[in-house]
């Protein structure tokens, strides 16, 4: 277990998590990204020590990393890469359709904060 | 049997790309999806029979061992909850089809295969027996949902999708640290496995994971303080549409957190779900008495109800389980044909507001029952299947001697009932001769329309009303899965049992199954009949099921 890449995978997720509470679309979008590459690397990191490609024929299971996690994180990448994909689709029908690139006031809020004002 | 289980997750997935092929020619579109649906149905049906005669079915897919691969686990409290929801998407489907035929419904073009997809993800969701296909059927099931949400474009849409999404995507984040985490520590993600392990962990990290997943399954089940995303996205969503998402999604989140957290033994956590139980049935519920919509009570009540099943999986006895078990399985039909009864009101007067409408039940009788019977389940009273599942919790909570939650659980009926009633003085009350004013928009329902979606009410109030009838069998269905949950041996036992028998065929060589049989002599034997009854199926679907590896991975 590396401690680099624990840092390194605290900083990623710290970045992440900082620009998903962003109120700008386009930084959500960057920081799930960030988020998804964070947890990949944790899942690496649960693996154990790294190794060999585990491939077979070409290294001996005592010296290879351990395959599991490599399976898992692929799996993971891909669905991460398929929803980063779709939140940029909606971030966009969302600036098309208020213009600009902000997350909207929610109208239920907004109602309470009238009510509030009112009262 | 292991066939069966298999199919009821590839028929779905292979189906919905098939219909995403002619998604535009509506007669061979709609006949592949409602053949899907009525085969997973009967296959739901015939699988809870066989389990509920011969015991539980695990399917090893491609015949891995299941330290590597994929199991899929067809226990008593899988089949259960299986058979209701497919009977519910498919009663959904069926009245998806009336309503297009007539009023402006979703876009059928989406809805067929998304349903599908949808279906997948929540049958994998519910027999995976690993924590990662978890995952990945929480996705699926997920992405599926996004789609079906926000696929009009609509303002409203994309602004509450967009939370939806963003919070349902953190919480799939959290999952997969959750998942390295546990590896971790335990060095497998099989559920089985880890019921095993987890209770031989030390405290801090034991606790950790049962927070961290509790938060997880909290987030997906709209628990108490993770539940803002939902009274907000699903009011947006055509109507049949929410009326999906309100029967299952929420309640696939509680059922994997029963299946985790009993499986695990993670008993200390029971008096933190304990609180956050009664908190979510208060907060829901007074959040439903608050709004003057609909479908915005009706969501707002999802929440509510959420917190009983919490309070049966808290109490961590088998009669509370049982109950909680009960609960979902009452509360899949009934959550649905409520927002069935919405769509009716809305494809009637043209809104779901409180304001606007009234006089229904003069006007439309028929709407009106379709509304009455499911609501008065919903608040628990006597002859219906509600009163059935929170007399169950009740006598759980009490004989656990847990007064606080008891009388939480009961304040939060009445309330459910008072804010049943606005709907009812809003909706259905009233003089019929105010429609002038809200007569707008989607009044144009043809005749066939209508009928199909008045049988599929219907039948859906059938299976509600089925539920309270055939209460006794179901009870003690429940009490047996319950009983299979808390004990966890005999789960293990039979996850285990058949990495003995599966080698086999596949010429395998499996030094680890003596390790594990060992300890375990009775669960061997129990599970063995199974095994030797057909062998030769076990072989065929192992090679079959080594698709469902590769079509997941690749998406």
């Amino acid at each position: 277990m590396s401690i680099t890449l624990l840092i390194v995978t605290g900083a990623l997720a710290a970045i992440g998590i900082y620009l998903a509470t962003s109120r700008v679309l386009s930084r959500i979008v960057l920081g799930f990204a960030l988020l998804g590459h964070a947890a990949v690397l944790a899942l690496l990191t649960a693996g154990g020590p790294s190794g060999d490609p585990p491939l077979a024929g070409r290294s001996t299971p005592e010296e290879s990393a351990n395959p599991l996690p490599q399976a898992l994180a692929l799996t993971a990448i891909v669905i991460s890469f398929g929803l980063t994909l779709f939140l940029l689709a909606l971030a966009r029908r969302s600036q098309m359709l208020s213009g600009d690139d902000l997350v909207e006031d929610d109208l239920e809020d907004r109602r309470i904060a009238a009510r509030s004002d009112d009262s | 049997m292991s066939a069966v289980v298999a199919l009821m997750v590839l028929v779905p997935l292979a189906c919905s790309m098939v219909t995403l092929g002619f998604r535009r020619q509506e007669i061979p579109r709609d006949v592949v999806t409602l053949g899907a649906l009525i085969s997973v149905t009967v296959m739901s049906i015939v699988l809870l029979a066989h389990v509920e005669r011969n015991g539980s079915v695990v399917v090893r897919a491609g015949g891995w061992d299941p330290e590597l691969g994929i199991v899929l686990v067809a226990d008593m409290f899988a089949v259960l909850v299986l058979a209701v929801a497919m009977v519910t998407i498919t009663l959904v489907e069926i009245f998806a089809i009336g309503q297009r035929r007539g009023a402006s419904g979703a876009d059928p073009t989406v809805v067929g295969p998304m349903l599908l997809m949808l279906t997948g993800g929540v049958s994998l969701s519910i027999l995976t027996g690993d924590l990662f296909t978890l995952f990945v059927a929480f996705e699926l099931m997920l992405v599926a949902s996004y789609v079906l949400l926000t696929h009009q474009g609509r303002a409203g849409q994309v602004r509450s999708g967009m939370t939806y999404v963003v919070i349902n995507l953190f919480a799939s984040t959290l999952f997969l640290f959750g998942l390295a985490f546990v590896y971790a520590a335990t060095g497998t993600v099989n559920i089985a496995l880890l019921a095993d392990r987890i209770p031989e962990l030390d405290d801090p990290v034991r606790w950790g994971i049962g927070l961290w997943f509790l938060v997880v399954f909290g987030t997906k089940a709209a628990m108490f303080p993770l539940f803002s995303w939902l009274p907000d996205s699903y009011p947006t969503a055509p109507t049949t549409i929410t009326a999906v998402f309100a029967g299952l999604l929420t309640k696939i989140g509680v059922y994997v957190m029963i299946r985790f957290h009993t499986l695990t033994g993670m008993d200390d956590l029971g008096p933190i779900i304990l609180v956050l139980a009664g908190l979510t049935m208060i907060v829901g519920v007074a959040g439903a008495l608050a709004q003057d919509d609909m479908k915005r009570i009706l969501s707002f009540h999802i929440v509510s109800q959420i917190g009983y099943m919490l309070m049966g999986l808290g109490l961590f006895s088998v009669a509370g389980i049982a109950g909680a078990i009960v609960f979902v399985v009452h509360q899949i039909p009934v959550k649905t044909v409520l927002f069935l009864a919405g769509a009716h009101v809305e494809s009637e007067r043209g809104t779901s507001s409180l304001g606007a409408t009234g006089g229904l039940m003069a006007k439309k009788p028929f709407i009106a029952a379709a509304f009455a019977i499911p609501a008065l389940s919903l608040a628990g009273l006597p002859p219906f299947s509600g009163f059935v599942a929170k007399l169950s919790l009740i006598d759980a909570g009490i004989s656990a001697s847990s007064t606080v939650i008891v009388v939480v659980a009961l304040v939060g009926s009445v309330l459910t009932l008072l804010s049943m009633v606005k709907i009812w003085l809003g909706v259905f009350w009233g003089s019929a001769d105010d429609e002038v004013r809200s007569g707008s928009g989607a009044v144009t329902s043809t005749r066939g329309g209508s009928a199909t979606m008045a049988f599929a009410t219907t039948t859906m109030i059938a299976v509600t009303l089925a539920v309270a009838v055939f209460s006794g069998p179901l009870v003690t269905m429940s009490t047996r899965a319950a009983n299979e949950l808390l004990d966890g041996d005999g789960y293990v036992a039979q996850v285990m049992a058949t990495s003995d028998a599966a080698p086999e065929p596949d010429g395998d060589t499996a030094p680890e199954p003596d390790a594990d049989a060992a300890p375990e002599p009775d669960g061997d034997v129990e599970a063995a009949p199974d095994v030797e009854a057909d062998p030769g199926v076990v072989t065929d679907d192992a090679t079959g099921t080594v698709d469902v590896v590769d079509d997941r991975s690749g998406r």
